[in-house]
């Protein structure tokens, strides 16, 4: 049977053309989008999943100043989780944990600074703001395929029936497994292991009431807790932990290549994080709810494909867009998608959408924290997976000094300086620690 | 000639997701992301089809909370014509006698915006439903309204076959535990659906483009010629007055003999089946 034997669009007010087509429906898609509706401009933003979100499996952090920065005021509508008011580092061994907590009024006061959010849920809304907007939201579409003539890029071609779709320009928002940007040949490099982690992630459902204890919380305030050492069975990569309204997203995210290279699968690596005892207290009795995994783009700079090319840009994870560092994706997708809209909005004016009109979006994220955040850690991944003692030996041995240092037993302090100084150095000569400090300070500053 | 036909729609919680509450026995339904009803897609199918062979107007019907026009959004992909939403607070807490009385004021409200085009004398010639919902399972929607707007009634049909729109009739076969029926009935007409029929089509994208900015008619109480007193909660005599899990189903014979021969297991199987007055041809004796 045809579904084509229907004639749709009996209101005439369905483009056959759109001034831009939008691939992908995540932050930076959904920032396109609706940067571009709202403007007037006619956008179709194509989504695989069966709606904005459903395909997503972050249950994490969003940052404030970047979100309202393309949804101004978002926190009164949007399905947020908690208010962000402490961020906790741990060091963590098998048994013990160095914690660092930094808690601010701050961060409860208006603008904020950061939600924890499903982005099931998130996305979601987004897609209802760009939808708002003006703009044709169509789900459940694998884009398949780019139209290209003489080498620029003109529409997309989608497995449905009657499949393409034909536009000015494509902003390519598909995410962290970048076909079409290879299609386009402007990806740089393959989204090998080395260039890419894996974060496993459950979620655990516990009353509000004992989140907010366990984690000494305010009603409605949330923490974020990043954890780094042995747990990650010493594989370069970090735990986490965030608080939602009544459940905990808790999860590790590691290099694919150490997994690879160890023989080992990421959520034995969860298992055993969640049976560390300062851990496993604040997850007690919590009942699983979710298992999921994805990956992260974490090539960075020296992995950034070619951003533009004839008719199309490319924007988010797609563009490799993620700060391992500091944890931060969502938010560089999110300026990227709008820089990229505004990009079409200006060549818009002149009519053009060649190469050379639309590299002012490669100017533009030169100018913006994205390209200079990614450029000053354009080292840290290969840094962090060839220093695999910061994620084993460091937290273990501040562990061990802690520990010496608080247990009161038969030897004087002098003493116990002495041996602890001892214990350091044979563990770190004094040449590797500067080396180490060295390599840090070369790949992260 | 054309079929103007209305397909009624319900978004249910993903039961593949929903779990039960082991103390009130009640499904828990917070956070559980919904879809359309199964079994109304299936519905929604077969009106699409007979659209294809014959023609007509189809329009999605649906009750319930504002986020409900999520599912009558699909069914506008697939290319329905109207999708009208009843959403009212009145509504809410309908059993199915309340269900079917709003419904059925909407389908009369529907008809008689447009011109009868069979002999069947109303402006809507069939009304399609799922045989049932996966989350109230009752299966008293369809027949429900077939009463309400004195239309002829199939239910659980699994193969539509064909309209006589000249003597103004229907022929459809009918799931039956044992097997199936074949039955006319005359037009206007409510169908329930099985899952035999033809399963959704895949959408085409400009049927999908075309729907994303259709509008969904949201119709609340005073669009409707309705007694307040017989909706919702207030119109629902039905009273649950204990929910519990059936005791699991006890499990077929299992005949199994890793280490005899199979003719042996064979056999065995047949001895079975005669003692339960089977009867059996053998082959080759």
């Amino acid at each position: 049977m045809n579904a084509g034997q229907h004639k749709p669009g009996a209101n005439g007010t369905v483009p056959s053309r759109f001034d831009a087509i939008v691939v992908g429906g995540g932050p930076a898609g959904l920032a396109a989008t609706f940067t571009l509706a709202s403007a007037g401009a006619t956008v179709a933003c194509l989504e695989r999943g069966t709606w904005s979100g459903s395909k997503n499996m972050m249950g994490g952090v969003i940052y404030s100043h970047p979100t309202a920065n393309v949804f101004p005021g978002f926190w009164r509508e949007a399905p947020l989780e908690r208010l962000v008011t402490r961020r906790d580092m741990w060091f963590a061994t098998t048994d013990s944990a160095i914690k660092a907590s930094f808690e601010s009024a701050d961060f409860g006061q208006e603008p904020f600074n950061s939600f924890t959010v499903y982005r099931s849920r998130f996305d979601k809304w987004l897609a209802a703001q760009a939808a708002a907007a003006g703009a044709w939201m169509v789900t459940e579409t694998l884009v398949e395929d780019l139209l290209q003539e003489n080498g620029r890029v003109v529409g997309i071609r989608s497995g449905r029936p009657q499949g393409d779709l034909e536009a000015d320009v494509v902003i390519i928002a598909e995410g962290v497994n970048p076909f079409l940007t290879e299609k386009a040949g402007l990806a740089s490099c393959p989204p090998q292991a080395p260039n890419v982690a894996l974060a496993v992630k459950e979620v655990l459902a516990l009353p509000k009431e004992k989140i907010e204890d366990r984690f000494d919380l305010e009603p409605g305030a949330g923490a974020a807790i990043e954890i780094i050492g042995e747990i990650t069975g010493g594989l370069p990569g970090t735990g986490f932990i965030y608080t939602n309204q009544d459940t905990i997203s808790i999860g590790v995210g590691v290099l694919l290549d150490s997994l690879v290279d160890n023989v080992t699968e990421a959520y034995s690596i969860l298992d055993k994080f969640k049976q560390q005892p300062q851990l496993r207290r604040l997850i007690q009795g919590a009942s699983p709810r979710e298992y999921s995994a994805h990956l992260i783009p974490e090539g960075g700079y020296r992995c950034m494909p070619q951003l533009y090319g004839d008719g199309v840009l490319v924007a988010g994870d797609a563009a490799g867009m993620v700060n391992p560092i500091n944890s931060e994706g969502a938010n560089l997708a999110l300026l990227s998608g709008q820089m990229a809209a505004e990009t079409v909005l200006a060549c818009r004016r002149h009519g053009s959408f060649d190469r050379d009109a639309l590299s002012l979006y490669r100017q533009q994220l030169e100018k913006s924290l994205i390209i200079k955040d990614l450029k000053k850690y354009e080292n840290a991944t290969p840094f962090l997976a060839s220093h695999p003692q910061l994620f084993g030996l460091y937290p273990e041995l501040m562990a061990t000094i802690a520990r010496e240092f608080l247990t009161v037993d038969n030897l004087s302090k002098a003493d116990k300086e002495k041996l602890l100084l001892r214990l350091f150095r044979s563990q770190v000569p004094a040449r590797r620690l500067l080396k180490d400090l060295f390599d840090a300070w070369r790949s992260l500053t | 000639m054309s079929i103007n036909s209305v397909v009624c729609i319900k978004q249910v919680p993903d039961t593949s997701q929903v779990w039960i509450d082991p103390e009130t026995g009640s499904l828990v339904r917070k956070g559980i992301p919904s879809v359309a009803n199964p079994y109304d897609l299936y519905a929604l199918e077969t009106a699409l089809g007979i659209r294809d062979r014959f023609g007509g107007f189809i329009t999605a019907l649906s009750m319930g909370p504002p986020q409900a026009e999520e599912v009558l959004r699909k069914a506008l992909g697939y290319g329905v014509d109207r999708a009208v939403l009843l959403s009212d607070r009145a509504f809410a807490g309908a059993d199915t006698l309340a269900t079917t009385y709003a419904l059925a004021a909407a389908v009369k409200k529907i008809a008689a915006g447009r011109p009868s085009q069979t002999g069947g004398g109303s402006g809507v010639d069939i009304v399609f439903c799922g045989k049932q919902s996966i989350d109230g399972d009752t299966g008293q929607v369809g027949p429900g309204l077939a009463r309400r707007l004195g239309f002829s009634q199939l239910t659980y049909v699994c193969s539509l076959i064909e309209i006589d729109v000249k003597a103004g009739c229907v022929e459809a076969w009918r799931r039956r535990e044992d097997g199936r029926e074949l039955l006319r009935a005359q037009l206007p007409v409510a169908v329930t659906v099985t899952e035999q029929c033809s399963h959704i089509r895949y959408a085409s994208l400009p049927d999908l483009i075309a729907a994303a900015k259709k509008p969904v008619e949201v119709w609340s109480v005073p669009d409707l010629d309705v007694d307040r007193g017989r909706l919702g909660l207030k119109g629902s005599p039905t009273r649950v007055s204990r929910i519990f899990a059936p005791p699991a189903r006890k499990r077929g014979e299992t005949l199994s003999a890793p280490s005899k021969p199979v003719t042996e297991v064979v056999e065995n199987l047949f001895d079975r089946l005669s003692e339960r007055g089977l009867k059996i041809g053998r082959r080759g004796g």
